[in-house]
């Protein structure tokens, strides 16, 4: 009799051990490396959304969440992937906050996070590639890749019945991967790149590439450069032979310094620059100087929204184990469902665990798309008066 | 009008470029075809050279434009030339007195010596970002104080167009339109005037002609008493201004930058090269050849064809050689080609 309610004592002990459990979060971020700079504000923005979860004390029956960090080194996979490795078989993390660059995040997923079916959710690794990278519906990101932006330029160009362009993009991942996103973006919509030719950053004329350009012609030449590199010397050597007026500029090209050095020369030109205007982020602002740290970093709002996503996603599948909690990242994220902005963590616990939905809006206007990936929101502008004036998000 | 629009489009992206890249290749050239002449090797740091004078100017013009002196349409760089090229021939003729003078009297192989200049290269090259970075500090106009030598230095001033693409349109009816930048016409003119003084220089002054005579037969030199020291130094102050020049020129036409220099070396290289090293009229024609290899056969024709060719003929394609990306292989392949069929270049001169 004894030994029976020794037993039932034990099951009971365990139950409730199974609803309020200390659900522990990989915080994976390069703390050494050439990011080093920014990613403490990206801890900082996790473990915020953390701690605003353990306030409101309501997620899996009253359940605890606990930060482990460890460092990705941004550039050293083999260290990212053993550092990953012991997160989840001596931490026995729940689900993984990172990484942040794209090379150390694609080496964990497929060596770490896929193996051991752990969610992972970067909010930093912008890399077209890991948009079809093997993952078992495992991963997520809350930055948009940086395919998404060649689609969104592809659109404005088409609004403004803008079919024939010239492209030409620095000779480098980033560059080529732009290039070649919004070249098949524009053609899918119904234009024609007229050519598409690389230029090196760092030389002192480039009349040759845009003698090249201007042959091949067009009705605005979209620039997917640097704006202190290669990009304002094609600008400039293109307005000096007069073969291109109007030019369309994505997020590597924004900058005083083009400003600076052409002036009103720029007028009508136009391009996209990542931004949002959502209340969010404002909010988020505010709570982390409150908290002690600069919400204006970067990537600072979407490591928040990143921790979020997950525990609210935790909230939703009423449990924290990976595999079942995956499928819950989408419709947290997206619509339907009441909108969810920072510092509403515990609103959206108490929604969640009383069977509704929310749309989980955030820091950065989360809006998850195609394979879990952030659709992004850019900042569209045009040159006015030689200056930059703001038309619009998109 | 069609074959005209054709000629205005092949103007504006290949003649008019071409010409005043080919005068600056060929001042580069003329330096790096006296030295070998003259103290017979390859100078590497012609670039870095190159690089130093006009970061010398520079730093001029921004004391002059300080002082509110401007020359009114032309760049205010003009009048700082000279003391550019004064700083230099010191720099040039104290690298000669500390490292090259030791080789020299050791009469050492001339390979030694461009690896020598290969080393005063890299001290050249790292000289030339201390002086930019630190004298912008005191000198540059705000807004390029904290230079790190890497940037994009302006320093260009004056009018910018003698006629820009748009003006030419509205003045002839054209479609295509012809800029002409007063740089690529102070380009031409200034390497008109080098070249031509250079060449008197050489062919009807005494000290000119003791330099062909020392280039021909250092021996038979020395016996009939030129000073081989006082050639050297001649020499070296020839070629800092012919190398503060060519700098010059090229940063005001296209824009300065400490490292495009250090990549300049291998046209001028070639361009001295293909005229043939130790001939000045083949340093010239050499550097013309390479410039206008270069624009040529990385332009693409698709336009100037589509003018010329009847209805319906236009072609689809660019009509491009050879990408942009390549360029620098044009002056590569040239180079090649001259080593292996004739050696001693266009023009008869040395053979390498």
């Amino acid at each position: 009799m004894k030994k029976l309610l020794l037993a039932s004592a034990i099951a009971a002990v365990a139950s409730t051990g199974a609803f309020a459990e200390d659900i522990k979060i990989g915080v994976i971020l390069g703390f050494t490396g050439p990011l080093e700079t920014i990613t403490p504000g990206m801890r900082d923005g996790a473990e915020l959304a953390i701690k605003e979860v353990n306030d409101a004390g309501t997620l899996l029956g009253g359940s605890t969440v606990e930060s482990v960090r460890a460092d990705s080194t941004c550039i050293d996979s083999g260290a990212a992937t053993a550092a990953a490795e012991r997160l989840i078989t001596s931490d026995k993390v729940a689900a993984i906050m990172g990484a942040d660059c794209s090379g150390v995040t694609g080496a964990i997923l497929a060596n770490v996070a896929v193996p051991n079916g752990i969610v992972m959710i970067s909010p930093s690794a912008t890399s077209p590639g890991l948009s079809d990278a093997e993952d078992n519906g495992l991963f997520f990101r809350t930055s948009p890749s940086d395919a998404r932006q060649g689609v969104v330029l592809a659109n404005m160009l088409m609004e403004r019945d803008m079919k024939s362009v010239a492209l030409t993009y620095t000779n480098n991942d980033y560059g080529k991967g732009l290039a070649d996103s919004f070249q098949s973006a524009f053609e899918e919509a119904g234009g024609t790149v007229t050519i598409s030719a690389a230029h090196e950053d760092g030389k002192a004329d480039y009349s040759a590439e845009v003698g090249a350009l201007a042959s091949a012609g067009g009705d605005v030449l979209v620039v997917a450069g640097y704006v202190d590199q290669g990009g304002k010397g094609v600008i400039q050597a293109a307005l000096d032979a007069g073969a291109f007026d109007t030019f369309v500029l994505p997020d590597g090209m924004y900058g005083d310094s083009l400003i600076e050095a052409i002036g009103s020369d720029l007028n009508g030109t136009f391009g996209l620059v990542p931004g949002s205007d959502s209340a969010g982020g404002e909010t988020f602002r505010e709570m982390a100087k409150e908290a002690g740290f600069d919400g204006t970093s970067s990537y600072t709002g979407e490591s928040y929204d990143a921790a979020a996503l997950m525990l609210l996603a935790m909230a939703a599948a009423g449990s924290s184990d990976s595999n079942v909690f995956k499928d819950k990242v989408m419709d947290v994220a997206n619509a339907p469902g009441e909108k969810i902005n920072p510092g509403e963590l515990a609103k959206a616990i108490e929604i969640l665990q009383s069977g509704g939905e929310v749309d989980y809006v955030g820091a950065t206007a989360v809006e998850l798309i195609g394979p879990g990936e952030s659709a992004g929101t850019f900042r569209e502008y045009e040159v006015k008066d030689g200056d930059f004036a703001t038309i619009g998000f998109r | 009008m069609e074959p005209l629009n054709a000629l205005v489009a092949f103007s504006n992206y290949v003649l008019i470029p071409g010409a005043s890249y080919g005068a600056q290749l060929a001042l580069g050239a003329l330096g790096v075809t006296l030295i070998y002449g003259i103290l017979r090797f390859s100078n590497f740091a012609h670039g870095d050279t190159m690089a130093f004078g006009t970061v010398a100017t520079i730093l001029f013009t921004w004391l002059f434009q300080g002082w509110g002196l401007h020359l009114g349409p032309l760049p205010t760089a003009l009048l700082a030339l000279p003391f550019g090229i004064a700083t230099t021939a010191v720099l040039l003729l104290g690298t000669d007195r500390v490292v090259y003078r030791f080789y020299r009297r050791r009469k050492a192989a001339p390979v030694i010596l461009v690896i020598v200049s290969v080393g005063v290269m890299f001290v050249m090259n790292g000289l030339v970002r201390v002086v930019l970075s630190v004298g912008a500090v005191f000198l540059a106009p705000e807004g390029q104080q904290d230079t790190r030598g890497t940037d994009d230095v302006n320093f260009a001033d004056g009018a910018r167009f003698i006629i820009n693409a748009r003006q030419f349109k509205d003045m002839t009816g054209l479609d295509e339109g012809l800029a002409i930048r007063a740089t690529t016409a102070i380009t031409l003119v200034a390497a008109g005037i080098a070249v031509g003084v250079l060449f008197w220089f050489l062919n009807r002054t005494r000290t000119g002609k003791s330099m062909r005579a020392f280039s021909d037969n250092e021996d038979l030199a020395l016996l009939s008493g030129i000073n081989p020291e006082r050639v050297v130094m001649v020499t070296w102050l020839i070629v800092a201004a012919l190398a503060t020049t060519a700098g010059v020129l090229y940063g005001l036409d296209k824009s300065f930058r400490a490292f495009t220099y250090f990549q300049l070396l291998l046209p001028i290289f070639a361009a001295a090269i293909v005229g043939g090293l130790g001939s000045p009229l083949g340093a010239v024609a050499g550097g013309f050849v390479i410039a206008f290899s270069e624009v040529t056969v990385t332009y693409a024709f698709k336009k100037v064809l589509g003018y010329l060719a009847p209805g319906g003929w236009e072609p689809d394609g660019l009509v491009q050689l050879m990408s942009t990306d390549y360029k620098f292989a044009v002056s590569f392949a040239i180079l090649i080609v001259v080593l292996l069929f004739r050696p001693t270049g266009l023009f008869r001169g040395k053979s390498v």
